[in-house]
């Protein structure tokens, strides 16, 4: 079972709501799917700059491996306020860990209506359907 | 490991391959020429005998993997095999010594042949509008949009500037959107594989400028409501646009204006079996409706009275694209290839390339999960959904067969399938080539559950094993670094 403590997007982004702002990442099966068994797989992450407005959804960046390049979506609307300093020479930390030394962005909320999302559960049986 | 020098390490100095002769001309005065242009010392430049020099490329040659030995089943790339007719063709002086700038009166059988392929062409299509300048088929998608754009322009209607892709479309599809200034929009497959209708129907309006469809699709579907999604694009006042990239496997048997295209490019180096690849040059005409005719690039092929000439009055025209009217020797091999068919051998090619593509399917499914399993057009999509727990990408199939004497397949495209293995044999295959294909593909699958350890350490059988791809896309060494 994946992390409880977040919401999910069908397009394999997660956001972890903590008081007025919020973490965003992409999940396992994400990086999973993105890689062909090497931890070297994923080569490239386009960010957004700090203050960037994002609505519901927008894609904020870009994440690109050896097999493929895949947008990021943010799941809620908000501020860019920080992006994650560890990850830009060291992708392999999504592998390793993409709940929480492997987030992304962390944005302001602009809302907390989560209610468009999924739960763990939701995105667990997104996930089944899909297989 | 791979011991080759490089030439500049075989380099001796003084030797030579060629020594020329006393100038037998006046020198040029170089003094007009700005100082700063002037080279004060000679080039350093290899300098080899005739006899390594040779050695050195055929050794190259060697190393090098074609469709001339061995099975090719890159799919979406028709790897078909070029006939070496064409080739003879380009080698007659009458086409290969001669220039665009050239009177058209001395010029007269190369401008025939330039528009007896537009002619087949648009036979093939039924688009009557056909220009050969376009280079490739990107090109060739770039030209139709900006045609689009003008045509919409001219028509009071500039607030088109939609294109709607499906989200299976070549990566080309919105790129080309972009660069002719127009916004690509993703629009949705459905679980069978085919443009989502409701999907398309949410999307299309008054900002649509062009529908682009890649007919039958990357996944090798035929789109089966066509018809139905021209009828819709049409209704809400935009255009359809078809990549061509798989013509191949509908050549005389469907043509693309009787199901509403408007628009199309057709590659000649995979449907109509001029090179690829190797740097070009390739060509990828673009064909149109008689309405959009007077857009297409300028100059155009036009018959008159007392022959044929390069007609560069065009006012309507979206202009120049690139230098001349084509890549000649392209068209020339495509026009034999065209020729030598006919109309049935066409029909033969796509019967054929279609059959392949079955056969291959319906032999490896057993072993590799096909995703869409029915029917398929020339190529067919299967991936390593049965290997997962063995840890077996696609990537590991393909560098397996490598070992096993074959090109791999296209692997990771469509980005619709996980895993994605899309394997296109073409017509040009004889039955005995499928089977060892099969067999070898079979033998994969065999390891896959009992030596996996083998396929990841695929290929041992070339001059350098498997490459760190992850690290020549972050840290790639593009410059050579002279060492003597």
């Amino acid at each position: 079972m994946r992390p409880n403590d977040r919401h999910y997007l069908p397009s394999h982004e997660w956001i972890k709501i903590t008081g007025d702002t919020a973490l965003i990442g992409i999940t396992d099966f994400a990086v999973d799917e993105l890689s062909s068994g090497n931890e070297g797989d994923l080569v490239y992450c386009d960010l957004p700059e700090v203050g960037r407005t994002l609505e519901d959804g927008e894609t904020f960046g870009e994440i690109e491996s050896v097999k493929a390049v895949a947008d990021l979506n943010t799941p809620l609307a908000g501020e860019v306020v920080e992006i994650n300093p560890a990850i830009e020479d060291h992708l392999e930390i999504l592998s390793e860990d993409p709940w929480d030394r492997g987030w992304l962005i962390k944005i302001k909320l602009a809302t907390k209506d989560t209610s468009k999302l999924l739960d763990a559960e939701g995105y667990e049986a997104l996930l089944a359907s899909q297989n | 490991m791979n011991k080759d020098l490089l030439l500049y390490e075989k380099s001796q100095p003084g030797r030579r391959t060629l020594r020329l002769g006393r100038l037998d001309v006046p020198a040029a005065d170089l003094s007009a020429l700005p100082a700063g242009a002037l080279r004060r010392t000679p080039p350093d430049l290899p300098e080899l005998g005739e006899l390594e020099l040779v050695r050195h490329y055929v050794r190259l040659s060697k190393k090098n993997v074609s469709i001339a030995d061995s099975f090719y089943p890159l799919g979406s790339c028709t790897m078909k095999y070029n006939p070496v007719l064409n080739e003879a063709a380009t080698a007659i002086p009458g086409f290969n010594a001669i220039h665009p700038l050239q009177d058209s009166g001395r010029v007269q059988g190369a401008l025939a042949v330039m528009k007896r392929v537009a002619d087949a062409l648009a036979a093939v299509t039924g688009l009557p509008g056909v220009t050969l300048h376009p280079a490739a088929g990107a090109q060739g998608e770039l030209t139709a949009l900006l045609v689009a754009h003008r045509h919409f322009v001219e028509t009071g209607q500039k607030q088109r500037k939609m294109v709607l892709i499906p989200d299976s479309a070549h990566g080309t599809n919105p790129a080309s959107a972009s660069i002719a200034g127009l916004q690509a929009v993703e629009v949705a497959s459905g679980p069978d594989g085919l443009v989502d209708l409701d999907d398309l129907a949410a999307k299309l309006g008054e900002d649509t400028a062009v529908f682009m469809i890649t007919n039958p699709s990357t996944l090798g579907l035929f789109e089966t409501k066509i018809a139905k999604i021209s009828e819709m694009v049409h209704a809400a006042g935009g255009l359809v646009y078809m990549d061509g990239a798989n013509l191949n496997a509908i050549l005389g048997v469907a043509r693309p204006a009787d199901f509403g295209v408007d628009m199309m490019h057709i590659n000649l180096h995979k449907t109509f079996s001029t090179p690829h690849g190797g740097g070009g040059p390739g060509a990828g005409p673009i064909c149109v409706t008689q309405e959009l005719e007077r857009y297409l690039p300028s100059p155009r092929v036009v018959e008159e009275e007392g022959g044929l000439r390069l007609d560069y009055d065009t006012p309507y025209s979206i202009g120049m694209l690139r230098g001349w009217a084509g890549n000649f020797g392209v068209l020339l091999r495509a026009y034999c290839y065209i020729r030598r068919l006919g109309a049935e051998g066409l029909l033969r090619v796509a019967q054929n390339a279609v059959l392949n593509a079955n056969y291959l399917r319906v032999k490896l499914r057993g072993a590799f999960h096909v995703p869409y399993d029915r029917m398929c057009m020339h190529e067919f999509v299967c991936n390593t959904k049965n290997q997962r727990e063995q840890g077996i990408h696609a990537v590991d199939v393909a560098k397996r067969l490598i070992d096993l004497g074959h090109h791999p397949m296209t692997i990771y495209f469509p980005l619709v399938v996980s895993e994605a293995m899309m394997i296109e044999p073409t017509e040009t295959e004889a039955k005995e080539t499928l089977d060892a294909f099969v067999a070898d593909m079979l033998l994969i699958a065999e390891e896959a559950k009992h030596e996996p350890e083998k396929l990841h350490a695929a290929p041992v059988t070339t001059p350098v094993g498997r490459l760190d791809e992850g690290r020549a896309v972050k840290d790639p060494v593009l410059c050579y670094t002279c060492s003597h």
